[in-house]
């Protein structure tokens, strides 16, 4: 029997009877990490890294949740389960099933390139991977994170020598810390929108250190804040919320922003490619080095990227599922 | 390149035509004249000649990349843009040169007089050398096609800031035939004394479209309204014992309309007349349709029956020169006067007629006449101010176009494809069908009209109703019933329906609608019958 399954409620585990990120209620669920279309609200139990935790107790509620170190072997019933860093965002896992002797790992999202805040990426050995495939083209190759730095860096000193607000959109787990972790907070104050303000609280309070922010009340004005930077959830930029702040500039931080056709219909004045998922050489050199024999794809260009990898040799599908609806922009 | 790769994302980052405006100017103040050339010809649409397939172009990425061509295939509609596609493909270069946009266009140049079999080696060298951005304008520059919204009037404006030169002169001296090789930036720009060159034309005035209704333009006294006739704007000119007839898009046609040679001979020398290029029916002295002309379109040399067939003539709207003085500045009323006294007793085989002008005494009395715009093969109503100039461009105001409401019929989806470009990741280009007895026809595709919104929902909907894919393309559940516009039909024996509709697009998404309520082959037939 398979190791793992591919059921209408998404990634079944027969053998423990649990699943990994289903996005329909189980009665026991493994998650990857907290971004929402992997952490679901509505099943019985939730197990997940204790970096992973308080973010998905901030956005599911009181929750029936149980905490696994990275690396540590729990037993589910006829399963051994573990836990590995995906270097997506803070506390993102590998799921690692091991049944009579047969390894089985979900990647969950992650990224390869360090990115010197969450725990990096580390390879699991196994014999089957089911990987994502986000950005499963060679279109997507990403430049390190610290020319991508300097870019917003030079972008944000111009916005405020030019006496305008810098606003950057940045999915409010994840990519807004790491953003803040990578800037240089000397050039301006910094301020948040009240989603990414809350998930800091939640981050710094498990110990992250973060520079300091100044969170967006209703009384918040512009003009109190020369040369700020603004960090918001990319929904904010251009709403009623972002007008305090004119003269602004907006830009966005994202994978899709390599692409130029997107970059303009997302009508930001900016559009910074980074992402905190593998690029095309990421997803290659990670599926190389599982040493895994059969690939499943999943979230992506999965039929271009499955095909790929059956034309270098490999024994890849792509999973089957019911979910398509996601749109293919959001990020996380 | 540094220099107009840095011009090209300031352009390509906004949407504001100040800044874009600013950007340009800049650029003309600072690079060397012969890439202000070279940028001035881009940005008008003149490029170097094409040296390279773009067949050959993906093959060689696919190689360099060390990708399967399919890949390169697949890639290329998501990305929407070839140019775009191979730069990103291509290992990033360790060793980028730094070279001037003239310099990569003699490259491109030397490539089409160079031996097939060079010009593969040429161009990955060029990529070898090139970094990621200015690797994607080299190849712009060789597939052509640089849309950033930078319009000509945009472009002249910003010459206009940077060289202190009257906008309407300079929109003037960049028309005609020039390219960076027959000219150079001193005398295309600065020359003072630059006999202009003969074949000139003047900068086409364009209207805007009414949006409400022409109520509030003012007293109907103050306006001269005509038919917009359906074929190609075009400007005819005679100047030097020569002809030269010009198209709105600025494409010399001279060759292709030989009947306008006959003009030298109904006409003084020292004109230049504004009008539209019609196939015309001499027996009952009516324009043909649309379709009669656009096979003239394409063709450098015109066969003899075709000649007989659709024989072209200028229906003349405008006077802009008369023994050789620029007229543009005298109001409309003179011009047309004058236009009108010289086109008296034409001759039959003339190929120029006066596009004659509708009387009215009210608004109402011309919305009435609007209607009957189709049977007059007319797309509806122009209205020019009696007082206006011959503007530069598209100026609010002056002169507007009253068009006909389209043609609409409801279609039921039943392709879908992704976009490209600015919409790479949404479904955007449908095929739709009508239905014959049980079985859908599709009769037509369509791309636009829609929200981003609505293209988003249209989207994700078509990801979970995919019922079979062929390549790009997805079948999808006959559910979705859509409005679609158009602005003329013609039967077309090409076509599984049998016709051909002119500019269709999504009208309206009909949620009211089922499947089964949408229009049938029949009722496109009666459209063809009434208006084909
Ligand atoms: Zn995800
Ligand atoms: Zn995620």
């Amino acid at each position: 029997m398979a190791v793992l399954t591919f059921t209408p409620e998404g990634i079944y585990c027969p053998a423990g009877d649990f699943h990994i990120d289903p996005w329909r209620p189980v009665p026991r669920a493994l998650i990857t990490h907290g971004h929402a279309d992997h952490a679901r609200p509505g099943h019985g139990a939730y197990l997940a890294t204790h970096a992973a935790g308080p973010v998905m107790r901030h956005r599911l509620g009181d929750i029936a949740l149980d905490w696994i170190a990275y690396g540590e072997t729990r037993r589910i019933g006829g399963a051994n389960v573990s836990f590995h860093p995906a270097g997506h965002v803070p506390g993102s896992a590998q799921i690692r099933v091991e049944v009579g002797g047969e390894v089985w790992v979900v990647s969950g999202d992650y990224k390869v390139e360090p990115d010197g805040f969450c725990e990096p990426f580390e390879p699991v050995k196994c014999h089957a991977f089911i990987t994502e495939c986000t950005f499963g083209l060679p279109v997507f190759r990403w430049r390190p994170q610290s020319e991508i730095a300097a870019e917003i860096n030079a972008w944000w000193a111009r916005c405020a020598a030019a006496g305008q607000t810098a606003m950057l959109g940045a999915y409010s787990l994840g990519k807004a810390q790491r953003l803040l972790a990578a800037i240089d907070s000397s050039i301006g104050p910094i301020l948040t929108h009240g989603a990414v303000e809350n998930t800091n609280a939640v981050l710094r309070a498990q110990g992250l250190s973060l520079p300091d922010t100044i969170p967006v009340t209703p009384e918040t004005k512009g003009k109190d804040h020369p040369g700020a930077l603004v960090i918001a959830p990319p929904s904010a930029l251009g709403s009623t919320w972002a007008r305090r702040f004119r003269p602004v500039s907006t830009g966005f931080a994202s994978g899709w922003m390599q692409l130029r056709g997107i970059r303009r219909r997302r009508a930001a004045d900016r559009g910074f490619v980074l992402s905190d998922h593998a690029d095309w050489p990421g997803l290659l050199q990670a599926i190389r080095a599982t040493e895994a024999e059969k690939i499943f794809v999943t979230h992506g260009y999965t039929e271009i990227f499955a095909r790929y990898l059956r034309s270098e040799g490999w024994d890849a599908e792509v999973v089957p599922t019911e979910f398509t609806g996601e749109d293919l922009e959001e990020e996380a | 390149m540094k220099a107009f790769a840095t011009l090209f994302t300031a352009l390509d980052e906004t949407t504001k035509t100040s800044v874009k405006t600013a950007a340009l100017a800049e650029y003309f103040r600072s690079a060397p004249d012969d890439d202000k050339l070279w940028t001035a010809a881009l940005f008008s649409g003149r490029r170097p000649k094409r040296a390279v397939t773009t067949t050959l172009l993906r093959e060689w990425a696919a190689e360099r990349a060390g990708i399967p061509l399919w890949l390169f295939e697949e890639s290329y509609p998501i990305v929407g843009d070839l140019a775009e596609t191979i730069a990103l493909v291509l290992p990033e270069t360790e060793t980028p040169e730094e070279r001037s946009l003239s310099f990569w266009i003699s490259e491109l140049l030397t490539l089409s007089q160079v031996p097939q079999e060079e010009r593969k080696p040429r161009i990955l060298s060029a990529w070898d050398r090139l970094e990621t951005r200015q690797r994607f304008l080299f190849n712009k520059l060789i597939t052509g096609g640089f849309r950033i919204g930078v319009s000509q009037k945009l472009m002249t404006r910003a010459l206009a800031q940077a060289t202190d030169r009257d906008e309407s002169e300079l929109a003037h001296r960049l028309m005609g035939d020039w390219t960076p090789q027959t000219t150079s930036w001193h005398a295309l720009i600065e020359a003072e004394d630059a006999e202009a060159p003969l074949s000139r034309p003047y900068p086409f005035c364009l209207a805007h479209p009414v949006e409400d209704g022409p109520e509030n333009l003012g007293p109907p006294t103050d306006w001269h309204a005509e038919w917009k006739w359906d074929g190609i704007r075009g400007q005819l000119i005679l100047r030097g014992g020569e002809h030269f007839l010009w198209s709105r898009g600025e494409e010399l046609m001279t060759d292709r309309f030989p009947e306008f040679a006959r003009a030298k001979d109904v006409l003084p020398d020292g004109v230049v007349i504004d009008g539209e290029i019609l196939a015309w029916d001499h027996a009952t002295e009516t324009p043909q349709s649309f379709a009669n002309l656009q096979p003239r379109i394409g063709r450098k040399t015109v066969p003899k029956k075709l000649l007989k067939d659709a024989p072209a003539i200028l229906y003349a709207y405008d006077l802009l020169e008369e023994n050789g003085q620029d007229l543009r500045d005298r109001p409309f009323d003179e011009r047309r006067s004058r236009l009108a006294h010289l086109l008296e007793n034409q001759p039959d085989h003339s190929p120029l007629r006066l596009s004659p002008e509708l009387a009215f005494d009210s608004w109402d009395a011309l919305a009435s006449q609007r209607k009957s715009a189709r049977e007059n093969r007319a797309e509806g109503l122009m209205l020019k101010a009696r007082a206006s100039t011959y503007h530069a461009g598209r100026k609010r105001g002056d002169w507007w176009k009253w068009k006909l409401d389209p043609l609409t019929i409801d279609g039921v989806m039943i392709y879908a494809q992704q976009g490209h470009g600015r919409r790479a990741n949404l479904f955007t280009d449908f095929t739709f069908a009508v239905w014959k007895g049980n079985e859908l026809v599709p009769f037509t595709k369509a791309y636009s009209g829609l929200t981003d919104e609505e293209f988003g929902q249209i989207t994700a909907w078509v990801r979970k109703n995919t019922q079979q894919r062929f390549g790009p393309v997805r079948q999808v559940k006959a559910v979705h019933v859509f409005e679609i516009a158009f602005e003329g039909i013609q039967a077309s024996p090409r076509h599984k329906s049998g016709i051909a509709l002119r500019f269709p697009r999504m009208a309206r998404w009909r949620h009211d609608k089922y499947a089964a309520q949408a229009n049938t082959l029949d009722d496109l037939q009666e459209l063809l019958s009434l208006y084909g």
